[in-house]
């Protein structure tokens, strides 16, 4: 299947302090893919780099084969206008409405009326389970919602891709399922791939298709492949002893 | 006129089959509904709607926004729209549209009766006075507790904010106070001139500089520079929960984050006013023997001469009450700070003019009191 996103010997350090070193993988269109890893392996620092926030010290970052470092600014608004991202917090702007946050994209790069922006921005909403929601402002809202309303906004544009920067952080076990249903359903219903960065093992093995296991010693990825796959048959102590919270410590260990 | 998207087809008695075709994606807009109203208000018989797709039909929620509106329409005129056809995943998302009444309502700004807002103006005054003294006698609770050695404050946090509100804030002073020197000189010399006593531009120059002009330059700039800082600083602080968690840790927030401050505005103000008593006196000079050809010995006697201990007395005492001022109105807005970004904004804004207001209504006390000493 087609690579949508492809991550190439990619080194990424903050000054002289090596974070990631020679990281190579490649996320398939459709599919649910999860960087996992510990508290300081990269994880964020890695989907800044990806999501064109922060420029990696060596190697690229190819969306369907346009390498968007090399690209020129128009490109790479050009490539940026193709995904959406939910970050941590949800990143809502405060002074506005859930229902203007989500209809700002709209109005800046969709060619559609001022009702039918409306339509569209209340349909994504209600997609995240927010209806009713739209004239509510982000500090009203509990942890969990913003997440939705950051959601609504990252998939105003239809992107075909959507990265989730720790989406259960933070959230008690019902708003995490519910998220994590969420990021099932976009994938089915609009069609989008999907990049989840997280450490929480319950999502991870709900939604992953694939997954790479970043490690903070080796400072690149240790393990490739579907979680589920991985827990089975890793024999690395580093992957058993991540996917199973050092329940079990692996070979040799 | 049919759209290149949207064509008609009445084939099938009662069906409108509408043929889609092209992009109905967000990029690319969607023809107006009115043109397939009208269809309708024209072929009354019609009960069912249809769909046709063409190869090059693309789609996105876009087009799930149009369908909307349709089907809106169609309930209204008890039409039956038929979805068969269309791809699988445009039912699931139709699901998710909104209620009807549903709309976005742009933020506006309620303007408040004048009554109203004339009482809730007052109540805020009244809540605010209150509130600006309960933290008044915080900080000489805290200050009592620094002189009694039991107040509990990091040192390396104080010679810091001593360094960032003295000696980095001494390229800004300069470059003000040497330039208010300069515009004193040139107005002094235009009225002067008149009278041949243009020597008397360095009594104007180093009487105003040091006895006003060098402090209140100095606390505008530093109410805007440093005063904004502290209430930002603190805002943010409150907006993080920092502040709730030296509560709870049994630490006075204002012992720990306000006094430093304070105390560190009130040592440096005084010693950058004086810095720009003699930067506005050194612009005065090179103003008046550079281009007005003065003599600068004489120029130099006229301001020692002009310029009394007393006069340097009372611009050490404005320095000394805009440090306070500036301190307090910054830390005090902060430490109020709403726990949001725009509270950050609104308290970094009213530590500024609440510190300016202040600065020139000290001003006119002092030079008040100082009129009535005869000094």
């Amino acid at each position: 299947m087609q690579a949508v996103v492809e991550v190439k010997n990619l080194d990424l350090a903050y000054d002289d302090f090596p974070v990631i070193r020679g990281l190579n993988f490649s996320v398939k269109k459709g599919e649910i893919f999860i960087v996992m890893g510990g508290s300081g392996c990269g994880k964020s620092t890695l989907l800044k780099a990806v999501i064109g926030l922060n420029p990696p010290q060596k190697g690229k970052v190819l969306y369907e084969g346009a390498s968007f470092w090399d690209e020129d600014e128009a490109g790479q608004q050009k490539i940026m206008r193709r995904f959406g991202v939910l970050y941590q917090g949800g990143a809502l702007w405060s002074s506005l409405t859930l229902g203007e946050n989500v209809a700002l994209p709209l109005q800046l790069y969709s060619s559609l009326s001022g009702p039918q922006i409306q339509d569209v921005a209340l349909l994504k909403l209600g997609l995240v389970g927010l209806s009713g929601y739209a004239d509510f402002y982000p500090a009203e809202l509990s942890g969990g919602m913003k997440k939705r309303a950051g959601l609504a906004r990252a998939i105003a544009l239809d992107p075909d891709i959507i990265f989730f920067d720790e989406p259960s952080a933070g959230l008690d076990p019902l708003s995490a399922k519910m998220l994590d249903d969420l990021i099932i359903e976009l994938r089915d219903n609009l069609g989008a791939t999907i990049v989840v960065v997280t450490h929480e093992l319950a999502s991870i093995f709900r939604v992953g298709d694939n997954a790479i296991l970043l490690d903070a010693e080796a400072k690149t990825a240790v393990a490739q492949g579907p979680p589920k796959d991985l827990l089975a048959n890793s024999r690395d102590p580093r992957v058993i002893r991540f996917l199973t919270r050092g329940e079990k410590q692996g070979a040799g260990q | 006129m049919p759209s290149e998207k949207l064509a008609f087809d009445y084939s099938k008695p009662k069906t409108l089959r509408l043929k889609l075709s092209g992009n109905w994606q967000l990029s690319a807009g969607l023809p107006a509904l009115n043109e397939l109203l009208s269809q309708l208000d024209s072929h009354a018989d019609v009960r069912e709607i249809g769909f046709i797709l063409s190869q090059d039909f693309k789609w996105d929620s876009a087009f799930i926004a149009f369908l909307f509106r349709l089907s809106q329409a169609a309930k209204q005129k008890n039409i039956l729209l038929v979805t068969q056809g269309l791809p699988p995943q445009v039912d699931k998302l139709l699901k998710f549209t909104p209620p009807e009444a549903e709309k976005i309502v742009p933020h506006k700004i309620i303007k408040e009766p004048f009554l109203d807002s004339v009482g809730t103006r007052v109540i805020g005054a009244r809540d605010s006075t209150l509130s600006l003294l309960n933290f008044l006698g915080d900080i000489v609770l805290a200050f009592s507790r620094l002189v009694r050695h039991k107040a509990f404050f990091r040192k390396d946090d104080f010679f810091a904010i001593v360094q960032r509100c003295g000696a980095d804030a001494l390229g800004l002073v300069s470059l003000i106070s040497v330039l208010v020197g300069v515009i004193l000189a040139f107005i002094g010399a235009i009225q002067l001139k008149l009278f041949g006593a243009q020597i008397y531009i360095a009594d104007i120059v180093g009487i105003a500089m040091v006895r006003v002009m060098g402090a209140v330059m100095t606390a505008v700039l530093m109410s805007g520079r440093t005063g904004a800082s502290f209430a930002a600083e603190l805002g943010i602080m409150q907006a993080n929960e920092e502040i709730d968690a030296l509560k709870t840790l049994g630490v006075s927030p204002v012992e720990f984050l306000v006094m430093p401050r304070v105390l560190a505005l009130v040592m440096m103000l005084p010693l950058l006013t004086l810095y720009a008593d003699l930067m506005g006196i050194l612009g005065g000079f090179v103003i008046s023997t550079g281009i007005l050809g003065l003599n600068p010995v004489e120029y130099f006697n006229h301001t020692m001469s002009a310029v009394k201990l007393s006069n340097l007395w009372i611009g050490l005492i404005h320095g000394f009450v805009f440090g306070i001022i500036i301190a307090v109105a910054g830390c005090f807005r902060g430490m109020q700070c709403a726990r949001s970004s725009e509270g950050v904004g609104e308290a970094t804004t009213s530590a500024v003019v609440t510190a300016i207001t202040a600065i020139v209504i000290a001003t006119a006390i002092i030079t008040f009191v100082c009129q009535v000493l005869g000094v």
